[in-house]
């Protein structure tokens, strides 16, 4: 049995209670989340090596039998996702440890963190659709709590928007469970896809293909859907909105890909040309936001959004190349915009404040994060060495495959789009001149430097290791479309079905 | 708040038959209807009338607790109980349970004390923010006097 895919659960979960039971007595509650985030990551990591050598891992929650309880399942989709947001969680909480105000801390900052990585984790290893659905209502519910933490006047601002259009998100993605529970009579995913396949009337399939497209679309902010990032992301802590860039929108992008490559794969053939025509709306309109914002959490915004357009395009693709490409270049993208958004915090606290105009000189008065900056700023862009170029090279290649030309030239060119949109921040944070007085200003602390730098650190090695790495991503592609596989590993041999007939003799 | 000679002497009448309805849902509840949920429910319930009945600072004093500190610890119990079957080797969450059941309470066995915690989750969730909201000056300004915020609704 492979019990163990419980403890990315149980740990974050038992975590957050402890922490909130410790309450007062700090060292020893931050010592807990510290313990529990290391742990996360270590487990991330070895998962996926484990998954890597020895193929999809399952267990069945309660021990009730496959089709009917809660099957926990990871394969290599859900434990890369697992492994990149724990380890972004790691960052979020040492940069927390060294920036984060004591009131936060009093009201429960860290216990929301954990219980964000709980509903995160459990997102990503779950077999079972309304399964899913409590995990997203778990990370929102956190994600609620960290957002408006601080209660200032743009962060319930933006907090409101943020919590009506996910409480919409949330309510269509039941309404669609419930819809195919009702055409398939299971809920389980194995289970679904099987019997989704030999659908006589497609018909309902494809209208509940879309309300899971708005859903998840909402959650992931495509294009029409899009408007309550930058809205609510620069408004909380610099911590809160680099693990938000992470892992929110990012959730949204895997149900995508889980949902459409598994469950409603005949509808992700049928829908595949709408959802490129959304990808390069979501790129062309997301860059565009950030080339007309002047604050340096803002453009970053932005640019998630953008970023989001070539993740949906690797589904659009609808092909294993495509969705191994998506996943390379999601998990590139979720590990560099963190660290640029760490570097940006901390720059942020420095100077107090984050307006272009105001800022200057950060090149001279901060040589080491101006550089790594730099360096992050190239990945992003997808220049060469660093991982952004070997997911975008990857998606473009797999775009000149399938003949999508045109989707492929709006991501060429956004990508230019995109560099520029950071060139404007370096020009105006670090190259140019400071009009006012910087020497007064406090310097950045190395432990404020520090989750950001080896994020980018991160981002050059798996440009080194892009050999490897891509193999990977090919086989988690090629698993993510493979319902028999899937099934196999949740059901048993026969498949899900075959188990169902079985248990109910 | 309202002012009512009747639902006063009903809310002190029923705290003690609510708390006691509490605890038989939660030990019910495993194979017929009630459970940790309801039972919590009904619990936090008993306490929320005393808020309605005699406003929130009689609530605090009827029965002094700390809430939060009640549902963190009910999250933690309930985890724990799920523990012994993982680490017999079975999943977690499998149902662990005595070979006989104990008169007048019923089978005991892991489940029933999840439900526990999920019972001391549910009281400890739903009273405080019950408490919190009533607490709130500028929602309810007799309480506290007269608020200083301006728009607020004068009951």
């Amino acid at each position: 049995m492979n019990n163990h895919l419980f403890l990315p659960l149980i740990v974050p979960l038992m975590g957050a209670a402890l922490a909130v039971l410790l309450g007062r007595r700090r060292t020893l509650a931050r010592a807990v989340v510290l313990a529990v985030v290391l742990f996360s990551t270590g487990y991330g990591g070895w998962l996926l090596w484990l998954v890597s050598v020895a193929g999809r891992q399952a267990t069945q929650a309660s021990n009730w039998p496959a089709p009917f309880g809660i099957s926990l399942v990871a394969d290599l989709l859900g434990a890369t996702m697992l492994f990149v947001s724990s380890l972004l969680m790691l960052g979020a909480v040492a940069y927390s440890l060294a920036t984060i105000e004591a009131d936060y801390e009093q009201h429960f900052y860290y216990p929301l963190l954990l219980l964000l990585l709980l509903g995160v984790s459990g997102a990503f290893l779950t077999g079972d659709l309304f399964n899913l659905y409590v995990w997203f209502e778990v990370l929102l519910m956190s994600s609620f709590g960290l957002l408006t933490l601080g209660g200032t006047r743009g962060q319930l601002v933006g907090g409101l928007k943020y919590v009506v259009l996910n409480l919409v998100g949330s309510t269509v993605f039941l309404i669609g469970g419930g819809m195919i529970y009702g055409l398939a009579g299971t809920l389980n995913m194995a289970h679904l896809g099987e019997r989704l396949a030999t659908l006589r009337e497609p018909g309902l399939a494809t209208a509940i293909a879309g309300l899971f497209l708005f859903a998840f679309g909402s959650k992931a902010a495509i294009a029409p859907l899009f408007f309550w990032l930058p809205e609510s992301y620069h408004t909380p802590p610099p911590a809160v909105t680099a693990i938000f860039s992470g892992l929110m929108t990012k959730v949204g992008v895997y149900a995508l890909y889980r949902v459409f490559g598994l469950v409603l794969a005949n509808e992700l053939a049928r829908m595949a040309p709408l959802i490129l025509a959304l990808a390069g709306a979501t790129m062309v309109l997301g860059v565009l936001g950030a080339l007309a914002q002047t604050e340096m959490r803002r453009v970053l915004s932005f640019t998630i959004i953008a970023e989001v357009g070539y993740c949906v395009m690797g589904l659009g693709l609808a092909s294993a190349a495509g969705l191994a490409a998506g996943l390379l270049f999601t998990a590139h993208v979720m590990i560099v915009k963190a660290g640029l958004l760490f570097l940006a915090g901390a720059i942020e606290r420095s100077a107090g404040t984050g307006d272009l105009r105001k800022l200057g000189g950060m090149a001279r008065r901060e040589p080491v994060l101006a550089t790594f900056w730099f360096l992050g700023m190239l990945s992003l862009a997808g220049v060469p060495p660093m991982s952004g170029f070997f997911g975008k090279l990857a998606l473009l290649q797999a775009g000149v495959a399938q003949g999508q030309y045109v989707i492929t030239g709006v991501a060429a060119t956004v990508s230019l789009l995109i560099f520029l949109a950071l060139l404007k921040i370096w020009n105006e944070v670090f190259w140019k001149k400071s009009y006012e007085d910087q020497s007064k200003l406090p310097r950045v602390s190395v432990a404020a430097l520090a989750p950001g730098a080896l994020l980018v650190v991160l981002s050059l090695v798996i440009g080194v290791a892009a050999g490897p790495i891509s193999e990977l991503s090919a086989l988690a592609g090629a698993q993510a479309l493979d319902l028999t596989g899937y099934a196999q590993a949740t059901c048993g041999a026969g498949g899900c079905e075959a188990a169902m007939s079985e248990l109910m003799k | 708040m309202y002012d009512s000679v009747i639902l006063r002497s009903v809310a002190r009448l029923m705290l003690p038959i609510l708390l006691m309805l509490a605890v038989f849902m939660l030990l019910r509840g495993h194979n017929l209807p009630g459970g940790g949920f309801i039972g919590g429910l009904v619990a936090s319930c008993a306490v929320i009338l005393q808020m309605v009945a005699f406003g929130p600072t009689f609530a605090r004093r009827a029965l002094p607790a700390n809430y939060l500190a009640i549902a963190a610890f009910g999250v933690l119990f309930a985890g724990v109980w799920g523990l012994p079957s993982l680490i017999g080797g079975q999943p977690f969450l499998t149902s662990l349970w005595l070979p006989q059941p104990i008169p007048g309470v019923g089978k005991i066995g892991t489940p029933v004390l999840f439900d526990v915690g999920v019972f001391l989750t549910v009281v400890g969730v739903t009273t405080q923010i019950a408490l919190l909201l009533a607490e709130e000056p500028l929602l309810f300004p007799t309480e506290r006097g007269p608020a200083d915020g301006e728009g607020a609704p004068r009951a």
